[in-house]
Parts: C-alpha cells; structure tokens; sequence
C-alpha cells in the first residue's frame, strides 16, 4: 500500500524563524479579537488586515517577483498560513486569491491577466471567490449548466452559481461553466473557466443567502447574457475540468482542514486548566496527538505539491480525516465542561462552542464533500 | 539498492517463506519456533539495530525500523523487534548484547539496590513478552541499564489476544554493572516498536481488505462496487495513512534527541493505538463472516493489533501523559506547544 505512504516532511529552518516574526505581528495586529471573533477561522474578513499582511510580503510568497510575489517556498508560505489560521486571524479578504485563484491564473492565465490581478492579491487588496458550485451541480461539478457563448464582442454568460461566499465583497470570480458541449462519453467536455470583474459586469447580480448561524457569508450569483471581455477565458476553451482538478488539490491539504475548532480546543483547554480532570487529560491528550499527526500529513502534502507532484489521493485523504476531526472537537466539549452554547454569553467557552457547533456542518461540504472525498480515495487504493 | 534495503527484502522473503499457515499454527498452538528464529538471527537480524561501534553491523536506522515494520506486517510470531530493540539499549549502555532472545522492560516496579560492589534486581514484572523464551531480560531503571541472563522464573504464563507469550516474571537476580540509559524509557523504545508493528500489520490488513472486496462477488457485483463499502474502505485507507505517517515520527523521535522524543512517541502512540482498533473493526467487519474464523488469515493481524495497542503502556497511560504536557502549555500556549512538540 505504497500509494498511501505520507514521506517525511522536510525540515526547514528558514520557515520556523519565519514562525516567530508572524506571531509577533498577529499578536499585535489582531489583539483586539474576541475568542467568538477567532473562532470564525477563515470566514473572518478584514481588508486592512489582508492589506498588512500584503505589506509584510506574506501573500503571493511563492509566486515570481515580476507579478509583486516573494519567490519564497512553500513551506514558508505554510508556516503564514497556519500561524494566521490558529491565531484566528481575518483572512478572507485575501484566502481565497493567495490560496487558489492566485495560482490558477499564474498557471493558466493570460499574460495580461496575470500582470492586471496578482499585484493585487500580493498586496492584500483584491479579494477573490470561487464560482463552481450550483443550484443542480454541487458535487457534481461535470453537470455545471451555466453558459458562456462567444460573441464579436465578448463571452455572454447566462446561469446560476451558488453557495459563493463573500461574492457580495469580491472584486473577481473565476467562474468554471459550459463553453460547448459535452458528451454521455466525457461529461467533463466543453467546459472553460474565465475571470469575472465582480464590480462591473452587466448583467450580474448577487443575492445573499443566510447561513443557519444566521451569517451572510454565502451568495446566490446570476449572470442574465451577461457579457465579459474575450480576454476574461483563463487557459483553454475547454479544458477548464482539468484546470479546475488541480486548483482542488490545492484546496483540499492545508491547515484549513483541520484547525476550523481550534478556538474551541483552547477555550476548552483554559475552560479546565487547573483542575483538569483524568478524563480531561486523556481527552485533550488525544486531541493532541490528532493534530500533531495531521499536521505532519499535511507538511508532507505541501512537499508534495513543492516538488510538482500530484497528490490528489493524498490531499483527500487529509481533508476527509481533517474534518472529521474538527466536527469532533465540539461534540467531545461538551462531555468535559456543561455549559449551554450561546452566541451572546459573556463566556467565551459558550460563544465559541456555540459558534462552532453551528458551523461545523459546512466543514464535510466545502471543498468537495466527505461522498466525494471518499470515493476519490477508495478510487485511489484500486477499487470501482 | 543499499546494503540495508538489500537486508530488508532477504528478510521479507526469509519471513514470507517461513511463516506460512502452519507455522503461525505451531507458533499460535505455544510452540517456539526454534529453526525460524535460528535463520533469522543466521542473518544477524537481532543486531540489527545496534550502533557500529557496539558490535553491529552498520545497518542505517530507517532500514532497520523498515525492519521492525516488517514484524508488523507479517505478525511474526517470534520476539525479533522485541530483541531488537533490547539489543540496541544494551549497545548504548556499552554492556554486551545478547546471545538469544531478549526483551526489554521497564523496572519502575521492581526493587533495585546496591548490593557489595554490583546490584540486586527482585519483583514481579507482569505481561513480559516471550518471557519463557528469552534468554536476556533487559530492564531499564532510574536511567540505569541491568542485563540479566538468569535471576528470574515465571510466576505465571500468559498470552497474548495472538496468542503469544505475555509471562509474568518473579525476578531475584544479581547483576555485577549497571550501564546508562540512552535517554530514553523501556515504555518509551517499546512503544516505538510497537507503533511500528501496527503501522505494519494496517498495511497488510488494508491490502487483505482491498484484495477481498473486489473478488468477493454479493448481488451479482463485486462488494468494491458498493459504495457503502467504497466509503468503509477508504476509511481504512486514512486510519491506515495516518498510522503509517505517525510511525514515521516515531522513529525520527527515536533517532533524534531524546529530551525531545517524548511527545512525539505519546502522539504516535496515541494515534497508532486508535487507528488499530477502528482499521481492525472495517476489517473485520468488509471480510465478513469468513473473516471471523480461525482458518482466514485476516485474525493474525487483528489479534495481534488488538493487543499490541495496548502493551508497553496503554491508551490512557500515553493520552494521559501527553494530555498532561498539553495542560502544563495551558490554553493560551496550546498552539505553540503542537508546532514544538513534532
């Protein structure tokens, strides 16, 4: 069972003296957070934090200098990512461009696209989302019904893509749609990806859709024959499905995958400290030992993807076990301290549980649902 | 290929040729087996994991814990990662290795005094691996090495949920040098073993399971194509991953500084030990009833993981112990202390 060996990850020390600089920024920078603000993991959206981090050169870190990136590694970038993570700071404002629109567009984009957008997200002050899913393709990205039909004067888009969070504070979108046809043989046919201008595109609207925490993260993005410039294709008309596979694996290792509770994990730990009790010990002993092993999978995945490897299988693999320990997270809680969750309680215990509790559902859905991870890896060890 | 890798595949082959159903039968029904552990060490295996300058033969580490996974993978039903790892804690203490089978055990339970120029070792030490077969008892104390060739008798014999040797010694023995300790416990060299055993026996339990679901034909289709099956599967798959991976840092903490091996070895344990019971129970559970009988092979693993997890200190001790680190960097350091500990 080779196919599922994790290698060592490498030792970097340039990446852990890095470590020390950005704590000592976050704890400056984002000291005012609450725990309850923390524990909103990457949904926290802040642009003038996206833009100090932009000044301190820690987005596009990988990314050549001429497009305003640091041409740093990989693994300093991780070490960034996690620390920002589990401080709990507002990442949103930059995640999803520094993650996986950035590369996307250094990979496939135009000269023109590259050059226009990522100075942008390097700096910190453009913000992407992502437009895969819709109304009657969600895991199912192959059954994707929005169209782009070229015209002499541009692509002209009509469909529906949703779930699109924070589209309502974006300033682009790369949008995976149907270009042409596709056949019973290769459903994945015909389908294209292209940057959308989120503040002006006619023809372009955005509603929200509140989450069951009662947040407006989510979006409902409709595009009636709206028209985009023939320069807005990324890559090549119609292989957008192989394009969009790679951005995924990009998307499916990193710490986000597992640190969306460790605000709770914290208060839970300062909740008992003290007077813990043995059950409290073997307990956090054991959330310990999890996270521990699931950041050496994930390192090993960053090399990985560091040395131009395509670790799909491993990727899903972190990202179903990431997620299912965070869910695990509060549901174990609340067996060492009783406390009702609340979002309004003065407790920072309860506000984060509760904050936690109501969110955790979406972990095993984004980025691909624990179905289709599973399939992906049972696929891998041989098996349909 | 190295010389070690060289070592590790005559190993494999010498251990896939020897140990078939029969002798896992003998070995199982309480038989020594004698001319298997005689080829083994014919082949200097026992040494393996000896430093060159105390008496070793140069075999790199990762070569001789492939080794020690090897064990794992195949169940072996002899004391080789056992006397391994006792041999290696003899090199280091600079005392002589030894001759036969040997076990490694931790002496936090035993009475050690100094007594005229040398030291009396007496007790009971429970659950001893092979204890009635070895013939070099290693007992780690207070950061002393005591190597003992006579001195103890069993008190009880046990086994295994394998059904391999775990007897309980009544120990009165006298023991001229002390050696020192190489920084680390009896608890924590067995473990390390023993987290590379599971992360063995997963991989051969997850390529027994794969091979069986897609032969297996229920409703006219292979079970692979169920994907309730699929998804039990790949479950088994990141349980299987994630030991594998924790195995890995436990030899790096073997190999490194020993002042900094303490958690990572709990954190590989910890991890080891729960994937061993939820990739035994998809196991069992996708073979079937077939599965569940002596004649399949699948129980030589499960039973041997279903103890394994357990020996050289059990779930609670090592959640206990990291859970304790863990409170000792509070809430407020926790992250830090993840990002530190491996």
């Amino acid at each position: 069972m080779d196919m599922i060996r994790f290698a060592n990850p490498p030792v970097h020390d340039g990446a852990e003296a890095l470590r020390h600089e950005v704590r000592a920024f976050l704890a400056e920078q984002i000291k005012g957070r609450t725990p309850l603000d923390r524990s909103e993991s990457w949904n926290g959206f802040d642009r003038d934090f996206s833009r100090a981090m932009g000044a301190r050169g820690w987005l596009g870190m990988t990314w050549p200098k001429r497009y305003g990136g640091h041409e740093r590694s990989a693994f300093e970038r991780y070490v960034v990512v996690e620390e920002t993570l589990a401080a709990g700071a507002p990442v949103f404002a930059h995640w999803i461009a520094d993650r996986q629109s950035g590369p996307t567009l250094l990979k496939f984009g135009t000269e023109e696209q590259r050059e226009t957008v990522l100075p942008g997200i390097a700096a910190g002050v453009t913000t992407f989302c992502i437009g895969m899913s819709e109304p009657d393709s969600g895991s199912d990205l192959a059954a994707t019904r929005t169209r782009a039909i070229r015209t002499n004067e541009g692509w002209r888009i009509t469909g529906t893509k949703i779930w699109t969070t924070y589209a309502h504070r974006s300033d682009y979108m790369i949008l995976f749609c149907r270009s042409g046809d596709s056949s019973p043989a290769d459903r994945q046919a015909g389908t294209s990806q292209f940057l959308i201008d989120m503040k002006a595109t006619p023809g372009m609207t955005v509603r929200p859709i509140i989450n069951l925490a009662g947040q407006h993260h989510f979006n409902e993005v409709h595009f009636e024959d709206a028209l985009v410039p023939l320069g807005a294709l990324i890559g090549t008309e119609g292989q957008g499905w192989a394009q969009v596979m790679g951005e995924l694996a990009f998307e499916r290792s990193g710490p986000e995958r597992f640190l969306s509770s460790i605000q709770l994990i914290v208060e839970l730990i300062r909740a008992l400290e003290g007077s813990e009790s043995d059950a409290a010990r073997a307990a956090i002993g054991r959330l310990t030992a999890h996270l521990i092993v699931l950041r050496r999978l994930s390192r090993s995945v960053a090399a990985m993807l560091e040395a131009g490897e395509n670790p799909s299988l491993h990727a899903a693999i972190v990202k179903d076990l990431g997620a299912t320990f965070e869910q695990s997270v509060p549901e174990i809680a609340r067996t060492l301290v009783d406390a009702e969750p609340d979002l309004a309680s003065t407790s920072a215990f309860c506000a984060v549980l509760a904050n936690i509790v109501l969110n955790a559902p979406s972990w095993s859905l984004r980025g691909g649902t624990r179905e289709i991870l599973r399939g992906i890896i049972a696929r891998g060890l041989g098996l349909r | 290929m190295s010389d070690g890798a060289m070592l590790v595949e005559a190993a494999e082959r010498l251990i896939g040729n020897r140990i078939d159903d029969a002798a896992m039968r003998r070995a199982r029904a309480g038989e020594w087996l004698a001319a298997e552990w005689d080829a083994l060490a014919g082949m200097g295996l026992p040494l393996a994991l000896v430093d060159e300058d105390a008496g070793g033969f140069g075999v790199a580490p990762e070569d001789a814990f492939a080794l020690v996974r090897l064990t794992g993978r195949h169940a072996l039903p002899l004391p080789l990662a056992e006397t391994m790892v006792a041999n290696h804690a003899l090199g280091r203490a600079g005392l002589p290795l030894a001759e036969r089978a040997a076990v490694l055990i931790d002496g936090a339970d035993l009475t050690v005094s100094a007594e005229d120029k040398g030291w009396r070792l007496s007790g009971t030490a429970a659950r001893v691996p092979w204890g009635r077969d070895i013939g070099t008892l290693v007992v780690v104390h207070a950061g002393r090495v005591f190597r003992l060739d006579t001195g103890w008798a069993i008190a009880e014999a046990g086994t295994n949920l394998a059904a391999m040797p775990r007897d309980t010694l009544a120990i009165d023995a006298r023991c001229d040098v002390a050696g020192t300790a190489n920084g680390l416990s009896a608890l924590q060299m067995g473990a390390v073993i023993r987290t590379l055993q599971i992360a063995g026996a997963l991989e051969r339990v997850l390529e027994l399971t794969v091979g069986f679901v897609s032969e297996r034909v229920q409703f006219g289709k292979p079970l692979s194509k169920f994907q309730a099956v699929q998804h039990d599967l790949a479950r088994l798959g990141g349980e299987v991953a994630a030991a594998g991976a924790a195995a890995d840092m436990a030899v790096e903490a073997f190999v490194g500084d020993p002042a900094r091996a303490a958690l990572p070895i709990a954190a590989a344990r910890i991890r080891t030990g729960e994937a061993a019971g939820v990739a035994a129970g998809i196991a069992q559970q996708l073979h079937g009833a077939i599965g569940f009988t002596a004649e399949h092979r699948l129980h030589w693993y499960t039973t041997s993981l279903w103890s394994w997890r357990d020996e050289y200190g059990g779930q609670r001790y090592w959640t206990d112990m990291l859970g304790t680190a863990t409170f000792t960097a509070g809430g407020a350091g926790f992250w830090q202390f993840v990002t530190e500990a491996a």
